[in-house]
């Protein structure tokens, strides 16, 4: 029997919120945006009258203004949104306990077990919409189908507040004349491979030789066509079950350019010291670490390194951080510095040494312990490094705390 | 546009911290009892702009939509 999977997708969610907020804003251009003064000036989410103006997702809030002088830009209140997608979880956990969110504003649910209690899929799906509408006061986009990247494609397809089916019978005509790029995981990148062999909408993608994408792409390649070709099986994740964390990383875009190593070391110790406390907090180690960089001209790059041994300390965590970025100077003064810890082993399996470096190591992480336990009740800024004194506007940051909103990649 | 009051109220709670508001202090500082709660469920108020737990509550035989907008109590007023 086919699976029914639903896509629900909050239409333009962070500038809805703002609107049923501020009834005064409605019928007016709005865009939700980052704070100008930290740098993060870019339009996140702008309802559809900014829309009309061709306001899009991304661009800076300047080009925004230019293309509509009278759009109103409202600052984020993430506290806000998380609280308003829990809610909509609640609703659907009402229908299915299979709910896979995907970003703040997205969830996939397969209700294929739920609809001898509630009727069929767009019964369902029509309801939850009703529902999010009366008691949230924002509207959702809604894709029926037998696959979640076919649900995925039918949520994008009437907006806002709409239902849409995609079948095993009318998919062909539906799906196969959009054009590829509307297809989860093709990106700009791909979608120019794929001009190049005349793949041009979904259907040309599903009616290529498989073997012909293999070489062209790779296991993606093939991945993409069983995607085109409504033949992706992978299931819908239970709500309660824990995504198996494969690293953990944070990066910021600071308030001003990072020129001076004294700069690069105040970012880097703050962005180790929350990846270090978000280990120990999980009970890992590490042994890899990651940093990626992007320079004032926005061109970005990644370098990574092994600790000589697991580790969990934001010391040794900002020391091999350090010396990757030492190893790789860009010539241009750096926009976004982030530092990631990968290759994660749970912290019981340590070896035991009698070398003087372990036991120097174990000290540390006992005062790094300590110091998370004063922040817990002290708040984050009760303790601090010296180093963070030197320039209070980069130091000001709180990665771990603040936010930690990033869709989960879809390929686990 | 309809009108957004917050308002002071005073809830009573009992053993299982089911929440029921008794009585509301208008702006004005005139106090209110509630008579009856008709209806609580999660809603959002389009015409106020806001959202939470809805109360509809009769006060003096009127009816009035009282929302509990963690962490403040608001009233949505009728034009």
């Amino acid at each position: 029997m086919d699976r029914i999977i639903l896509h629900s997708d909050a239409n333009n969610f962070y500038a809805s919120v703002e609107c049923l907020y501020h009834p005064e804003l409605r019928g007016k251009p709005v865009a939700v945006g980052g704070d100008v003064e930290q740098r993060h000036g870019i339009v996140l989410a702008k309802n559809y009258i900014a829309k009309g103006f061709g306001v899009q997702t991304g661009e800076a809030l300047w080009q925004a203004k230019q293309k509509c002088p009278d759009i109103i830009f409202m600052k984020p209140d993430f506290q806000k949104y998380i609280r308003f997608s829990k809610m909509a979880q609640e609703i659907y956990s009402e229908y299915t306990d299979k709910i896979e969110s995907f970003g703040l504003d997205e969830s996939w649910m397969d209700v294929t077990a739920s609809t001898h209690l509630f009727g069929d899929g767009v019964k369902i799906a029509n309801e939850i919409r009703e529902r999010v509408k009366f008691e949230l006061g924002i509207t959702v986009s809604v894709g029926v189908s037998f696959n979640k990247i076919f649900a995925k494609l039918g949520s994008d397809m009437k907006k806002p507040d709409e239902t849409t089916e995609i079948t095993r019978e009318n998919f062909k005509d539906v799906v196969w004349k959009l054009p590829v790029k509307e297809l989860l995981y093709v990106g700009r990148a791909t979608q120019n491979k794929f001009r190049i062999y005349g793949i041009k909408t979904i259907g040309d993608l599903a009616q290529a030789d498989v073997y012909m994408l293999k070489y062209l792409l790779g296991v993606n390649g093939q991945m993409l066509w069983l995607f085109a070709n409504g033949l992706d099986t992978s299931p819908v994740s239970n709500i309660g079950a824990k995504s198996f964390i494969k690293s953990i990383g944070n990066s910021t875009t600071t308030p001003r350019d990072l020129i001076t190593d004294t700069d690069v070391k105040i970012t880097l110790y703050v962005l180790c010291e929350s990846v270090a406390e978000r280990l120990r907090e999980h009970n890992f180690v590490c042994s890899t670490v990651q940093i990626s960089i992007r320079d004032n001209e926005l061109s970005c790059y990644e370098r990574q390194g092994k600790l000589v041994m697991p580790s969990c300390t934001s010391q040794m965590i900002f020391e091999k951080a350090f010396e990757l970025y030492k190893a790789n100077v860009p010539g241009k003064p750096i926009r976004t510095l982030g530092v990631r810890a990968c290759q994660l082993s749970l912290r019981e399996t340590e070896q035991l040494s009698f070398l003087p470096e372990i036991e120097h190591m174990q000290k540390r992480e006992t005062v790094e312990c300590a110091i998370d336990e004063i922040r817990r009740r002290f708040g984050h800024y009760s303790i601090r490094r010296g180093i963070m004194l030197m320039d209070n506007q980069l130091s000001n940051l709180d990665p771990k705390s603040d936010h930690t909103i990033h869709p989960v990649s879809f390929l686990k | 546009m309809a009108t957004k009051t917050f308002v002071e109220v005073n809830v009573h709670y009992d053993l299982n911290g089911k929440m029921t508001p008794v009585s509301i202090t208008w702006e004005d500082g005139r106090i209110f009892e509630i008579d009856k709660i008709m209806d609580c469920r999660r809603a959002a108020s389009l015409k106020a702009g806001g959202q939470g737990l809805r109360f509809i509550c009769r006060i003096r035989n009127k009816e009035v939509y009282l929302f509990y907008d963690e962490p403040v109590w608001f009233i949505e007023g009728k034009d």
